[in-house]
């Protein structure tokens, strides 16, 4: 009788945490569905992309590679889940980082210069 | 052994100063072109910051001074931010001296970003009388406070604990930031109140994609107003020292950013005018340089 206790506990919290895990997923599956409704009015523009380059290489190579490649614990960019997100998510995740996760806010990057570094971000692929 | 540990270090620290100086990785210093007035913006966890702050200005009865701060601002987390500033200040006619130090640490309070977003501001600060620095206005401070021999404004001693509500936003490409400041002498005195309110704006908003100095993102400009609030004795607007400084940043391709603030004082207490300046530079993921280094010397084993 005991054992089975143990065993119910067992699945109970394999449960819970998987429960928790599919909750918490990547940052851009926490994008609210208002969010990633916004479309980048720099998509496909090679200068804005160029621009979004230049951007990247100033906030986000330091954590994440210059290629893009990750570095560590902080994860890649250069992958299709980041190429094929939403704009909108994408967008949500650099105003808001992850306090928990140690992403900080680019909220203080006006909106077009977010913008053009997802435009940026789109056209990056896994060398 | 003792000899070859101190050896070790003191050869590690130099790799440090060395790997971080010479490093060609940068980032975009600070927090707008502010001088008083904090925004909500935090330090990258990792991030060093090294500013000097500076301020230079001739009150009525008084000689010319220039106060200075030195600043290192380090993001341990994303959500803290903590510095240590080094006071200084020299008096045309009188000395140099240093004034003290300021340990401070800001804690953002909300996980994502709002249309107000509010961080919780400690500083403990043990300076003396003859600092200059004039990070921040409170109470009835005020151009006298500007005057004065170095040698006896210095033995009075300042340990004091400040707390500060800073309230930020932006909106469009604009930065609101507005700052309530209490202070208090951990031995005596009355708790001090201030304020600080700014507002900047990039002269671009969207980047361009070449690699420029003079591209006008690189600009920010705005305007802060700050000044005292009396004690909880005596809270208002009376015999109170006030100012209003425009404020330009100009942050270079390679990392470095200039920072001046002409500051006009506005009511009758206030030094007529003052000249800020700043520079700074921040080193991109220090703490990691700086734990590989130590790790790759067998510092510490």
């Amino acid at each position: 009788m005991r054992r089975l206790y143990a065993v119910i506990r067992a699945a109970s919290f394999l449960l819970l945490a998987t429960a928790a895990w599919a909750r918490i997923g990547t940052l851009v599956q926490q994008a609210p569905p208002k969010s990633t409704a916004v479309s980048d009015p720099f998509e496909g523009q090679q200068q804005a992309q160029l621009a979004g380059a230049k951007l990247f290489a100033r906030e986000c190579a330091a954590c994440h590679g210059l290629d893009a490649g990750g570095k560590g614990k902080v994860p890649p960019l250069n992958q299709a889940d980041v190429r094929e997100a939403k704009p909108g998510a994408l967008f949500w995740v650099l105003r808001n980082g992850s306090l928990k996760r140690g992403m900080p806010s680019f909220a203080h990057l006006p909106e077009p210069q977010r913008w053009q570094i997802i435009a940026y971000l789109k056209t990056l692929k896994r060398r | 052994m003792k000899t070859d540990s101190k050896r070790c270090s003191r050869q590690a620290s130099w790799l440090v100063f060395a790997g971080v100086f010479l490093s060609p990785s940068y980032a975009l210093a600070g927090e707008g072109p502010f001088f008083v007035t904090y925004t909500h913006q935090m330090e990258e966890p990792g991030n060093l910051e090294i500013t000097t702050k500076n301020v230079t200005g001739k009150p009525t009865g008084g000689e010319r001074f220039l106060g200075s701060a030195l600043e290192f601002e380090y993001g341990l987390k994303a959500w803290w931010t903590t510095e240590v500033y080094l006071d200084g200040q020299t008096t045309a006619h009188d000395s140099t001296v240093f004034t003290g130090y300021r340990w401070e640490n800001r804690f953002r309070v909300l996980p994502r970003e709002h249309w107000i977003n509010p961080v919780l501001y400690v500083e403990f600060e043990d300076i003396n009388g003859a600092d200059k620095s004039l990070l921040e206005v409170v109470d009835n401070d005020g151009e006298a406070d500007l005057t004065g021999l170095n040698s006896e404004n210095r033995i009075e001693k300042k340990r004091e604990i400040e707390a500060k509500l800073i309230l930020g936003s932006y909106f469009k490409g604009w930065t609101f930031a507005e700052n309530f400041i209490a202070e208090k002498n951990v031995r005596h005195a009355p708790f001090e109140f201030g304020y600080a309110v700014g507002i900047s704006r990039p002269l671009a908003l969207a980047a361009r994609p070449d690699r420029c100095n003079f591209c006008p993102e690189n600009f920010q400009a705005g305007v802060e107003l700050y000044g005292g609030l009396g004690t909880h004795e005596n809270f208002g607007l009376f015999d109170t020292s006030h100012y209003v400084a425009p404020t330009l940043g100009w942050t270079l391709a390679n990392g470095p950013r200039f920072t001046v603030s002409p500051t006009f004082g506005i009511t009758e207490t206030s030094a007529r005018f003052l000249l800020r300046f700043a520079v700074s530079y921040e080193l991109d993921q220090f703490g990691r340089s700086a734990r590989r280094l130590f790790r790759n010397n067998g510092v510490g084993q």
